[in-house]
Order: structure tokens, then sequence, then C-alpha cells
């Protein structure tokens, strides 16, 4: 279990980023807080020509608060994010969300923009920026372009960026006064990855629902203002689409199940949560 | 009743005084393998491992490997039968067993080549050199379905998988069942599973040419008789294989004892490149090929009275040791057999026990050895009989527990059960540990609607193991035919340094347990001493120390073998010192007394000498001592004579020392998720004189620890296709201290009357008894007859959360694979017709263009292709050659592939049929697949194949929909074509 020879690049800045990015493409990987690719590396499941440390690029280490939206830059450790003090007022739903990614030494080196990039079906993070309307921030030395999620996680592990571009940023919309947001999630053990993780965003009008860990991606449905046996018709629609699968740890009927009967619960959490 | 024994003036003895391993261990000082230095020019190992569960190999290229800068030397089982000779197998049977790969691999994870380069990352450069033709064969890795005719068979030599049967029959079994009132069966699959141990295999191996010698040193844990078989294996006597342990070992729950072929593979290595050669086992390889549990198919038959009594048991147990007899096995499956009818009284006793082998990783020691195993099926029994007998689960025990006063008490299969009461333990479990108000609990949870159970289990839990019980697989002709084995031979040495200091060594071969400072306890009681006067040396090297086969640190056997013969060899010198004194004293060397750090004459203190003068007499002054007098050093070899050879009627007392354990527990089942919350749980044992309580609890939590692990989280989880499924951490479910609530642990002590400090052992029980104390609540809680572990909450939810919605009508229905095979179907556009689609599906040009990384694509004919791919699945890359076969063919209307694809990273086998069909804007392709993975991939990735899978072949069709000029539909239509809720 050790990797196989690789360029270790330290970036001091973007354009330096930028620029191993060009050169290398498809054959680099980006290193934040190594908490997936560090393993992934020690089990020559990745081979990259050159590794990119960008833990070194001071720019890249902010959490902005100045806009409309949350920015979390691409530096920006899980932990650092979990103790922002602004956490509850800004982003609720990620409050709720954060102590459920891997467990508190993964999360002091692991970050926010990491687990984007890496785009795990089970990953919390992700599944908060679609449910939140988030937009992933894209650099490269061509240009920069931000991505709403919806269209970022294409598929397993599989994301809009391209192969010469550099996350640098997440953009987070702040909460909406007068919605009720909640997250619930089950894994084998506390940390584990997610069997079914559920997030709902409820308003007076519309009642939003995401899962991840069912599909290859996170998957959001807006319901409308439905309640009763129409929810549960409608989370039941859902749960089907997801096209949940057989696992070693579950069955598709067990993530169903637990994405109607979570599912329900997490939205009327949500619901009491709006206040 | 059980004799009373002799103890020492326990003065240390029975408290837990601070352990001497923590300093070292807590401020990062231990000395573990990889830690220590190794000479300059140490060269270092990696293993190539088989991908596939059973394969004939073609060939083997090795030359490439063998070029790379670094490398020394590349060993396959060619090099390796010709520097070694197999390992010894214990049973009759025309097999070998060998500790690499020999023409055929039979199960996943098997060593197929060792590299021994500069460095590990050398090594492992090679390994992805190293290329293996492999011509898979026919998989078995279900027991029951290994004993079938038409299973394909492991080793031929057998001519089937049936490696040992053996039938056993004590009293009069049919007369009991004809007679009984009921009759009451389960059956029981035990998964497989493991201890895990924090540290993995350590070796450094050395070959001296001159003196044609091997010099090892590995976290081995013994049993010390694995000795012999090594050194028969490198083909040298025993004294030219000198085997050392390092200070420290991360800890073994008898996994340590696993590394033994991997000695000799290294001891090859190092004799072939003339340099030492150090290998440290990896977690994949720890989790995919070390030693686990057996995995055992049970079932069981009482005969019962009408009052819930137990008449006769009949046994049937199917062995699965995995693809090799590695010794000592099957010792998983005789070291529980004196002990067959449990805590109870029950005279008749039928046994069938088959060995059999099949396409998995061979099995070995492991925390409980063989007690899970047989305790589950007969306390998951117990509870069916008050069941169907609608009777009282307690009273059901309380009527078959082995009445009090009736110790020594001889099994029917032979075990000899040296002391307790566990009638008197069992009722003082109920009343301390509150069972009355369990039953409360459970009522009133019942009554709130929520899910709630209760469980109970006794269990005897054996230690210091008879070294002949594994005879017990011979037939009476063939024990006879070998000559007696048995015994259990415990060494310890006293020695008296100039300075009066005393130095105790033992062959124990501790992995964290704290032996060192129990036996400062012991000895220091003895001699009259503070325990930090007594330094204990705990490292085992064969070539030096006093040492025997059952030597090392297993069954339980450390309080009561090792520490006893501590004991003795401490009264030994003490004798001597005893009489030295009365000499110098003027009183009877029966006078004498040790206590304070002085030696003096009982009555008159102050006629008295330091200990540590008197001790350093035989140093200085030997011309005053008479040389049978002689105080230096005592070493003590001590086996117990109740350990006798199996008789000619197979009764075997398997064990020395008996504790009894009675447990139970309310668990509470979340109604949603399924998952089993440990209420409360309760363990009482009777282990004997306890020599340091908080030990005793360590052993007792840590064990109920793994127990944990075992009933609810962990299973060496296998594929149809012997894929192994739980190669990481993130799919082997280890319990966390999250995970495991604190047991009540309740004590009664019954001292043993067979060893020199009354001690028997304790770290095992719980292994045997809460696995089925959780599954006895679990059964109980949902109202189930039979129920099989891990009690994951998939499994149990299949009990509660009742029918399914129908899908919806515009869906198809659910693609649920059987096992881990992937399946998945789907459709594409493309703006051409069919025709032309045809011939690019058929054209090697096109089909590289398609084919996602594809480096060539050769056409070996018009309907075989092969190609190189490179598959990119997010950041997993990896390169793999595919062998490609076209089917069915009906141009230009229907094709199928049919596919082989192998790599480092894993291989794949599979097919797709492809149906093409003319619509307004080109055609419609639609398309499904079937395919099952194996190798690296599987192990580690398995929640995430599936999606893998839909991606590469998503690349596929976007490829095809590229060249063909096409345009995917933007939104919506992949999201439609894969199944996302888009």
């Amino acid at each position: 279990m050790k990797p196989a020879r690789f360029d270790y690049i330290r970036a001091v800045d973007v354009a330096e980023a930028h620029a191993a990015l060009a050169e290398f493409g498809n054959d680099a990987r980006v290193l934040a807080g190594g908490q997936t690719l560090m393993p992934m590396l020690s089990m020559r499941l990745v081979r990259p020509k050159a590794v990119i440390d960008i833990m070194h690029v001071p720019t890249l280490r902010g959490i902005d608060a100045g806009g409309s939206d949350i920015r979390v830059g691409a530096g920006v450790r899980q932990a650092e994010l979990l103790a922002w003090p602004a956490l509850g007022e800004a982003l609720p739903l990620l409050k709720a969300a954060l102590p459920w990614v891997g467990h508190a030494q993964t999360r002091s080196r692991g970050t926010v923009c990491g687990s984007v990039a890496h785009a795990d079906p089970s990953a919390e993070i992700p599944l908060c920026l679609l449910a939140l309307d988030a937009s992933i921030e894209l650099s490269s030395r061509r240009g920069r372009r931000r991505v709403k999620a919806a269209d970022f996680f294409t598929g397993m592990m599989t994301t809009a960026r391209a192969e010469n571009e550099l996350i640098e940023a997440v953009h987070i919309p702040k909460m909406q006064q007068g919605a009720g947001y909640a997250f619930r999630e089950f894994g084998r053990r506390h940390g584990d990855f997610a069997i079914v993780a559920c997030a709902a965003i409820v308003t007076g009008t519309n009642v939003r629902f995401a899962v991840g860990g069912v599909a290859d991606t996170p998957a959001l449905r807006d319901f409308g203002a439905v309640d009763g046996t129409a929810l549960a018709d409608a989370l039941d629609a859902f749960a089907w689409d997801l096209d949940a699968r057989d696992d070693l740890h579950a069955t598709a009927r067990y993530r169903r199940e637990l994405v109607r009967q979570m599912g329900r619960a997490v939205i009327e959490e949500a619901r009491r949560c709006r206040g | 009743m059980s004799k009373a024994v002799s103890v020492p003036s326990a003065q240390w003895c029975g408290q837990s005084v601070e352990r001497v391993e923590d300093a070292a261990l807590l401020t990062g000082r231990g000395r573990f393998i990889d830690d220590l230095g190794v000479k300059a020019g140490t060269l270092h190992a990696a293993i190539l491992r088989s991908p596939h569960a059973h394969a004939r190999i073609a060939a083997i290229r090795v030359q490439a490997a063998r070029m790379l800068p670094g490398v020394a030397a590349v060993l396959t089982g060619a090099e390796v039968t010709e520097l070694s000779a197999s390992l010894v197998v214990g049973v009759k049977a025309p097999i070998e067993c060998w500790p690499i790969a020999v023409d055929r691999v039979r199960y996943v994870g098997e060593p197929v080549a060792v590299v021994v380069a500069s460095s590990r990352y050398v090594a492992e450069d090679a390994l992805d050199l190293i290329e293996v033709d492999y011509e898979t064969l026919p998989v078995v890795v279900d027991p029951v379905a290994a004993l079938d005719p038409t299973a394909p068979v492991l080793h031929e030599g057998l001519k089937s998988n049936l490696a040992s049967e053996r039938l056993f029959r004590y009293g009069d079994p049919e007369k009991a069942f004809a007679e009984a009132a009921h009759r009451v069966s389960v059956t029981i699959r035990y998964p497989r599973n493991s201890c895990t141990p924090m540290e993995t295999y350590g070796i450094v191996a050395e070959y001296d040419a001159a003196e044609d010698a091997y010099d090892v040193l590995a976290n081995f844990m013994g049993p010390f008789s694995l000795h012999a078989v090594m050194a028969r294996a490198l083909k040298v006597p025993g004294n030219r294989f000198r085997l050392r342990t390092p200070p420290d070992s991360g800890g073994s729950f008898g996994v340590k004892q696993g590394v033994f072929p991997y000695i000799v593979l290294m001891g090859v290595a190092a004799r072939a490149t003339g340099r030492p050669v150090k290998w440290i086992e990896d977690r994949l390889e720890h989790l995919t090929a070390s030693v686990s549990a057996t995995n055992r198919v049970t079932t069981l038959d009482a005969a019962v009275d009408a009052d819930g009594c137990v008449r006769a048991l009949a046994w049937d147990q199917i062995e699965d040791v995995g693809a090799h007899i590695r010794a000592p096995e099957p010792a998983t499956l005789y070291r529980m057999h004196g002990n067959l009818t449990g805590a109870y009284d029950i005279r008749h006793v039928s046994v069938r026990n088959r060995v059999v082998l099949t396409n998995k990783t061979p099995t070995g020691l492991n925390r409980g050895f063989g007690g899970p195993q047989v305790y589950y099926a007969l306390e998951r029994l117990m509870q069916r009989i008050a069941v169907e007998l609608k009777l009282d689960p307690v009273e059901v025990i309380r009527r078959n527990l082995i009445p009090s006063g009736s110790f020594p008490y001889r099994t029917a299969t032979g075990a000899l059960l040296d002391s307790g009461d566990y009638v008197h333990a069992f009722e003082t479990a109920l009343r301390d540990g509150g069972f009355a108000e369990l039953r409360e609990r459970r009522t009133k949870a019942r009554a709130e609607g929520r899910i709630y159970g209760i469980g109970l289990t006794a269990v005897v839990e054996p230690s210091v193991s008879n070294m002949g019980y594994i005879t017990t697989v011979l037939s009476p002709e063939e024990r006879r035919k070998a000559g007696p084995k048995n015994g259990a031979q415990a060494t310890a040495t006293v020695t008296l340094d100039p300075l009066g200091g005393v130095s105790v060594h033992v062959a124990s071969v501790p992995q964290g347990q704290g032996h060192r400072t129990v036996l400062a306890q012991i000895v220091a009681d003895e001699l009259g001493l503070k325990p930090s006067d007594i330094r204990v040396v705990a490292e085992l090297d064969t070539a030096r120390d006093a040492w025997s086969i059952a030597s090392g640190n297993y069954s339980s056997r450390f309080a009561a073998a090792t520490g006893g013969a501590a004991k003795l060899a401490a009264e030994k010198i003490k004798a001597k010192l005893a009489r030295m004194a009365a000499s110098q004293l003027n009183v009877a060397a029966d006078e004498i007394e040790f206590s304070g750090g002085r030696v003096c004459a009982r009555g008159n203190p102050d006629n008295a000498i330091p200990f540590a003068r008197l001790a350093a007499t035989s140093h200085w002054s030997p011309g005053l001592v008479p040389e049978e007098n002689q105080a230096l050093r005592e070493t003590v070899f001590w086996s117990p004579p109740e350990l006798t050879p199996p008789t000619k009627d197979d009764e075997i007392n398997s064990s020395l020392c008996h504790g009894f354990i009675f447990d139970f527990c309310g668990v509470e089942i979340d109604p949603v998720i399924g998952a089993v919350r440990i209420d409360k749980y309760i363990t009482m044992h009777d282990c004997g004189r306890i020599l340091h309580p908080g030990m005793v609890a360590g052993q007792v939590t840590g064990g109920f620890a793994h127990a944990v692990g075992a009933a609810l989280y962990e299973e060496y989880a296998y594929a149809e296709d012997g894929s192994f499924l739980t190669g990481t951490f993130a799919d082997y479910l280890v319990p966390t201290a999250m995970e495991v609530p604190e047991p009540v642990i309740l004590h009664v002590e019954t001292p043993s009357p067979f060893t020199p400090l009354g001690t028997k052992g304790v770290g095992e029980g719980n292994c045997m008894s809460t696995p089925v104390c959780i599954a006895n609540a679990v059964a109980d809680a949902l109202g189930i007859a039979s129920i099989d572990l891990p009690l994951t909450p998939a499994k149990i939810a299949g009990h509660i959360h009742g029918a399914e919605s129908a899908p919806p009508p515009t869906r198809p229905a659910p693609v649920g694979g059987k096992g881990r095979t992937l399946r998945g179907a789907g459709e594409a556009q493309v703006n051409v017709p069919p025709e032309t689609v045809w011939r690019m599906l058929l054209d090697p040009k096109t089909l590289e263009a398609i084919i996602p990384g594809a480096h060539g694509v050769t056409k070996i004919s018009d309907t075989h292709f092969r190609a190189e791919v490179t598959l990119s699945v997010g950041p997993v890359t990896g390169r793999y050659k595919a062998d490609i076969k076209l089917s069915d063919l009906h141009e230009p209307r229907a094709v199928t592939l049919t596919g082989v694809v192998t790599g480092a990273l894993g291989n794949a086998r599979g097919a797709g049929r492809v149906r093409l069909t003319a619509i307004e804007t080109g055609t419609k392709v639609v398309y499904d697949y079937d395919a099952e993975i194996g190798g690296k991939v599987a192990s580690i990735g398995g929640r995430l194949l599936d999606g893998a899978a839909k991606v590469v072949i998503k690349q596929f069709f976007a490829a095809l929909v590229r060249q063909t000029g096409g345009k995917a539909e933007k939104r919506g239509f992949f999201g439609r074509l894969f199944g996302k809720g888009a």
C-alpha cells in the first residue's frame, strides 16, 4: 500500500495551480485535505503524474460572508466551517449536516471543496449544496465560471469540472427567512458512509427534499406545498425513482423505506423549525 | 465439591496494580516490529495476490519486474517449492499446503509472487509489472454447496471437498431421542468474522548460508507447535530455525498465529537473496488474506422432556476452513469437543463433524476459537426449547444447569469441568443484575408499542487447551499409529542477578494483555518483594529461552498456565533461598519467612538478612552453598496431568480449566431503521481466582466489544464468484467506543483445583456468550425463530417494514441482481441508421474511438476483439486488457457482447445485449448488461461499483453518439437514460 511515483507540486498561488493543471490535465490530482486522495494514492487506485497541493495558497483559505452568498474557499477545512460562529445563523442546514461528515479527525483535515470535488454519492456536503442551490466556482488559466450544484454532480464521483479547472470556492445562499431546515442520516456506525442521508427545506409554499446515498448522485425534488397522504405519495414516487440498489450494507428495498420514513421525519422536523 | 487450593499470602495478587506496560505504550515508546531498526542492506518484500477465487495459473511473466532497478528477486511458486517443503496438514489426506500458489489459486488474496526490492515502494512498482495468465475455474464459496458431488473440487487429491468426516456417539442418544417428549431443532449459518488486531503481521527474516540456519523476527503469537511446522517447511532442524518475537505486539486475538506461512515465505526470500528481508502486511492484505474464524453450518437437535430438561443432543457441524487446511486447523472444530453440552447436564450426545474446503481464505485462530460457533447453536436451541414448549427461558436454563456439588464434572464428550457452582452464579446474576427489573422494562416498552426483547445465555469458557484435542479428528486407529499427543507445557524462569535482583522470563508472548505486570505480582508475593523489584521479560527467542510446543498466547492460558508456572519457579528458588537463610539465621528452613524485602526467622523479625544479599550469595560465594542448593536460575516446565489424550471412545478433556458465564441483556429495535440498541447487558463470570481485577475487567470488556462486532456489524463477505467484498474498514465494520455500551460485570470466584494459583482463563468468554445473547434478545423482540449474524439493520428491517408499495407502472421492475452481479439497462438515440451503427460496432477503428480509454483494438476475427483500455471513474484510473467476443449476431438489429476485462485494480466478466431499432431520426440503441466484478475494486469499493459501471457505459454511449455526429439531448436525456431523478 505505497503510492506509485508522482511529482509533488506545492502551489503558492492560484496561478501556479492553474499552470500545473494546464500542463498535466487529467494526469494531475489536486490535493487539499487529502482524506480521500491519500488512501486512494496508497491503494494505487489513482496514479497521477502530479499531485498539486493547494493548501499553501493563502487566497483559498477564507470564508467570505460579505455578499449575498457565503463563499467558502477551497482551502477551508470542514472543521473550520463547522466552527465558524455564524454558521447556525447563515447556513443551518450545513450546521446540522457537517457533524455527520466522517469523524472529528477527518474533518480537521478534509476540506469542504474537496468533498465537492470527489462527489461521493453518499457525501453530505454535495447533498446540502444541491438542496441549497449552491454553485461551484471553477477557474483555470482560460477563465472563471460558476456551475449550479444541480449541473455539477453528473455521476458517481464524476463532475462537470474540466480537467484543467480548479474548484476555487463554493457559493452557498444564506438562509431564507421563513424557511425551515433539517438533516438526518443513517449509516451503520457514526461517521460511516451514509446508507441514506436526507435534507429538507420547508417554506410556506414548498417542500424541498434531497437524498444522498441512494442514487449515483445526490437527488433533489420539490414537492410543492404538500402534506399528509399527498406527501407520502410524493415520497413513495421519489423513493422508486431513485433506482436504489442492493449492496453489502443494505438492500434497495431498505433504502426506499428509509427515504419514505426518514424523509417524512426530516420534512416534519424542517416544518417545525420554521417556527 | 471443589478442593480448596493453597494460595500464597496474597499481597499484590488480587489488586489492580498499575501496569508496567502502560508507560511505554501511552507515551509512544512501544517497540513494535515495524519500529525496530533493521540491518543495513535489508530488503523489503511485497506480495502479488490472486484476484480470482479459483483459477489455473497458465503463465507468470516476471522478467520486466526482475529488470526494474532495485529489485533483488521475484519468487513464484516454482522457486518457493524448490527451496521449501509443503506445510504439514493436520488431517490424513493426500493434499499439500504451500504458503504461495503453486500452479493454481484457490482464494482471492492467495500469494502468487513475492517481489524483494530495495524499498516497499519499488517492490510494489514491480508487482505492477508482473503478468499472470489465469484460466478461471468454477468457484464454490458455500460449505454446503461444496459437498455437492457436482461442485468444483479444490484439491484433486481428495476427490471431493470433504477433507474429514467423523461420527461420534456418547451415551445412548438414539434411545433418548426415541423416548423424549419433544424434539427441538435449530439450523445455524455462522458467518466468518475476525478480531482484526490494530497491528498487522510483520517479519524480518535472515538466512545464514554458512550454517544453513534461519533467524526470523516476527510478531507471531504461538502456538509454538507451529515452530515445528515452519522448520520442516524450511527443511532445517528446529535448532536451525531461530524464531524471535519483538518486545511489543499490537494485539492478536489469535489472528497472529496466521503469520506463520509468511514466515516460511520470507525465510525463502531471505535465502534466495542472501539478504535480510522485511515484510509488513498492509490492511488490505490483512483483511483479505490473514486468518479469520471459520464459518460453520450447524444443525442441532435436542431430545427434550415435557419439563424442558434436555436428554440428548445431536450435532451436525459443517466446518468451512477455506481453501487449505492450514495448521492447526481443523482445530476450531475440535477445541470445543469436550464442551458440546455447554453448561448443562446432558449425558447423551451424537456428533457428525465434517470439514469442508471452499474458495475462501484459509481460517485460523481467532478469539473464542470454536466457542462462538458452538454456543450460537446451543443457546439458540435453549431459547427455542423455551418458546416451543411455552416455558420460561430462565427456567429452561435453570433445569438443565450442571447441579451444584458435582464438580469436578466429567461431560459426556470427555471434558473434566474443574470447578464451579453454576446454579449459584446463575441465581446471583439474576438477583444482582436486576433480571426482574429488566422484565418490567420489557413489559413497559411493549405496552408503549416499542420493539424490545430479552436474551439469556449460559456458557462454559474453556481455557488452557490440551495440545492433544486436535487428534480427536483422527480415528482411534490413526491415533494409535501416530502416538499419543496431549498436555500443555507452560514454562517460566526466575533468575537472581549478582545484585540480588529478580528477573522473570516466560514464553507467553503477550500481545498487549499485561502479562509482565501480573507475573511481577505473582513472583513478588512469593518472594516477599514489591512488583517493581521484579523485572519481567516476555519477548521470546527460541534459540535461548525455555519454551515448548504449547508456548504462546492463546486459549486464554496465561493466568492459569504461565502464571502458575511462574509461581512454581519462584517457589523453587524460594525453597533454596530458605535453606540458605536457615543456615545463616540458625533456624529450620520451614521457619524462614520472606516479607518486605527481608528474609527472617518466623517470630523473630530481627533475626533477618536483606533479600538482595541472600539472593546474591550463589554468585559471590558459591563455596558457601552446596551445589544442589545454588540459587541462580530456576526454570519450571509445568503440564497438568488432567490433560490426557483422547480415549479410545473419543472422549477428550479438550481444556484444563472451565470458567462459567451467565449473560442476559435487553435490546430495543428502532422501528424505522431496524438498528439494535443494547439497552442493558449483564455478564456474570466465574473465572476462578482473580489476580488483577482491572485486567479481568479489561478482558471481559474487550471480548464483549469484539462480540458486539460479531453480533451486529462484522462479516468477511464473499460474492458468489468468490470475490472478497470487505477489504477496508469502511466495509468490514468494527464497532468503535461509540457503538459499544459498557456491560455490567459480576463475579463469583471458585478457584480451579488444577492450577497452581487457582486461576482460569477469562479472555474469550464473551466472544462465546455475547453474540448469541444479543441474537436471542433480537429474536425475542421480533418473535422470530431463525436469525443469523450479523444482525444488520437491513436484515432486521425485513421483519418489521412489512409489504412495500407497488412500483409505479411507468417504471420497469427493479433490476435487483443476485449476489454482487451488476445489472443495468438503458437506451440512447443516434442520428444514423442502424446499418451504420452496426458497422461501427464491428469496426476496430470505430471501437477504438468509442470504447472509453481504448489504446488499441486488435481484431482477432470478425467476432473477436482485444483491446487495451484505460478506464476512469472519477479519480480512479486503471489500465485493463479487454477481450470481447460477439455472438447472436442479427445484422443489423441485435448483437451480444461477452467480455473479460483484467487489470491490476480488478477484473470483470459480463455480457451485454445491444438492440438497434430504426426510428425517424436515426437509430434507437437499447442495451442491457450484467457483469461480475472482482479483484481489488470489489474488495474496497463495493458500494460504488454499480455507479462506476454506469459511468463507463455512459462514456461508451456518449462517444458513440459523438462518433455518429449525433447530439445527446441536453438536459434530462442522460438523466432518464441512467435513472437519475433529475
